[in-house]
């Protein structure tokens, strides 16, 4: 039930099962009393993400060229763009890894504007990388960094996550020895960990075989329909591009196409997909 | 989540991967061994040149331990890129710099520790007598040692040359450590043994400047 008040009572990240007895359901601090529902800003809603210029330095290079833009609530935002576009780098911007070298970057929640301090145990993020460690199991890595987010009782939140990601049974296997696709549904379940109120997901579907990509397509239709900001970089069209309700396209760091919050992504997706299917014949 | 909390988890995180593996510890214990058996057998000390030079001898040798040992302490975070992850997390900056410190400064201790032996056998130096203050010697060389490195290492990691950058940031930066560590162990090998005031007083300072600074900047050494 995409998009109903019941369906965005739940965090962004309890997407697949109610709570285990003795685990605690995690509490964001929203400082709104607004309603539940995600896009009026609820303490269950996602984020908007507001860029005012931001520009991105590396040395000479330019990576990010004065991009403003509001991403509301509940949004599912494609960022599509040849590599060296930009993606990565707004991506960074927006996790709070990388500082702009010009512009603002404010994040509120309703009507509410969160201070840096405040947002980062709202954040989740899927990278490149899958930022998780090779010499610990999956279970220890998710309760590490559910000891760092402070959650209560982690091990069994790390337990709790491992499942709908389908690697209960690895849990004790070091994730040295997990196959791509295995690695990537780690580094999801890690992301979600603190029910991130956004979500950003750096080319999620990089590396997983066709299966995986439709289990990741169907978990970012059930976070989006739980209320969750979403931006993700993506290239060409995937099954992860099913839920995408907004379509951004970067060139050499700058917006060229944005289909707007209420516009029809798929033209922009299009255009991106011939685009580097050009590109690509070209070479 | 409370500093020491954070600093507390990342540094059960270290102890935990590196006691699993022991490749650092391993290599770096045999790594000094050789240094200090190839001093012992180039100068073949008497027992009074011992006690003058083997202090020198013996900090070099956890000097050149400390370059090979730190190395790896921010290197192990490229590989899937954990150290975005640890800066994901609402924690201080500084509590990511402190918990590799402080595994830093145990895994350089323990080095330290089992080495002390074989280097008083090898060099004929009676270490039982003075213990207790060469381990309070030992542990503020260390502490220096380990809050430098663990600071350069972070600032090696995300450098082309990276393997050779940090020996070459570390080395000159530690110096003040090596002199006052070693003038302090000289001392309590001396007849009558003293602990100078003036050394320890040193090495307490280098390590307060060196943390203060590490605290005060940890989150810019971290960033890209």
């Amino acid at each position: 039930m995409p998009g109903s008040a019941a369906a965005r009572s739940n965090y962004c990240a309890n997407w697949s099962r109610a709570e285990p007895s003795g685990v605690s359901t995690p509490q964001t601090s929203s400082p709104t009393n607004g309603p539940s529902d995600g896009r009026n800003g609820g303490p269950n809603s996602g984020l908007t993400v507001r860029f005012s210029g931001i520009e991105k330095r590396y040395g000479m290079r330019m990576a990010l060229r004065g991009v403003s833009l509001e991403i509301g609530a509940g949004e599912c935002v494609a960022l599509v763009g040849h590599n060296g576009s930009g993606k990565t780098t707004l991506l960074k911007i927006t996790a709070l890894l990388a500082r702009p070298s010009k512009g603002q970057l404010t994040f509120s929640s309703g009507n509410s504007t969160l201070s840096s301090d405040d947002i980062k145990h709202r954040i989740g993020m899927v990278a490149h990388n899958i930022l998780v460690y090779d010499e610990l199991t999956a279970e220890e890595n998710l309760v590490f960094f559910a000891k760092l987010f402070n959650l209560p009782d982690p091990v069994a939140r790390a337990r709790q996550s491992l499942e709908p990601v389908g690697l209960s049974r690895r849990a004790s296997d070091m994730v040295r020895t997990f196959s791509r696709g295995m690695r990537q549904r780690l580094a999801i379940a890690r992301a979600l960990l603190a029910s991130p109120q956004l979500l950003l997901f750096d080319e999620p579907a990089a590396g997983l075989d066709p299966e995986g990509q439709q289990w990741l397509g169907a978990t970012l239709s059930k976070l989006h329909a739980q209320g969750c900001t979403i931006i993700m970089s993506t290239h060409g069209r995937n099954e992860t591009q099913g839920s995408v309700t907004r379509a951004i396209r970067l060139e050499a760091g700058e917006v060229t196409h944005d289909s707007g919050p209420n516009g029809d992504p798929y033209g922009v997706l299009a255009l991106a997909a011939v685009r580097e299917t050009a590109e690509g014949d070209a070479r | 989540m409370s500093l020491v909390h954070a600093t507390a988890t990342i540094l059960a995180k270290e102890l935990r991967t590196e006691f699993r593996s022991r490749e650092l510890l391993g290599t770096t214990i045999v790594f000094v061994l050789i240094v200090i058996v190839l001093f012992s057998f180039t100068f073949n000390p008497t027992s009074s040149e011992s006690r003058r030079f083997g202090p020198g001898l013996l900090w070099l040798a956890f000097l050149f331990a400390g370059s090979l040992m730190l190395q790896p302490s921010f290197l192990r975070e490229q590989t899937n890129d954990t150290l975005a992850a640890l800066r994901l997390a609402p924690i201080d900056p500084f509590s990511i710099l402190a918990g590799k410190m402080a595994a830093n400064f145990l895994f350089l201790l323990l080095v330290e520790l089992i080495l002390l032996p074989v280097f008083a056998v090898l060099y004929n130096i009676a270490i039982f007598p003075i213990l207790a203050p060469l381990v309070l010697v030992l542990a503020l060389g260390t502490i220096g040692l380990a809050t430098t490195g663990t600071v350069f290492s972070a600032v090696a990691a995300q450098a082309r040359l990276r393997e050779l950058l940090l020996p070459l940031l570390l080395l000159p930066v530690l110096a003040p450590v090596l002199i006052a560590s070693t003038e302090a162990t000289v001392g309590l090998l001396r007849d009558p043994s003293e602990l100078s005031p003036v050394w320890l007083t040193f090495l307490t300072s280098f390590d307060v400047v060196f943390l203060t600074a590490a605290w005060l900047f940890g989150e810019y050494l971290l960033e890209e």
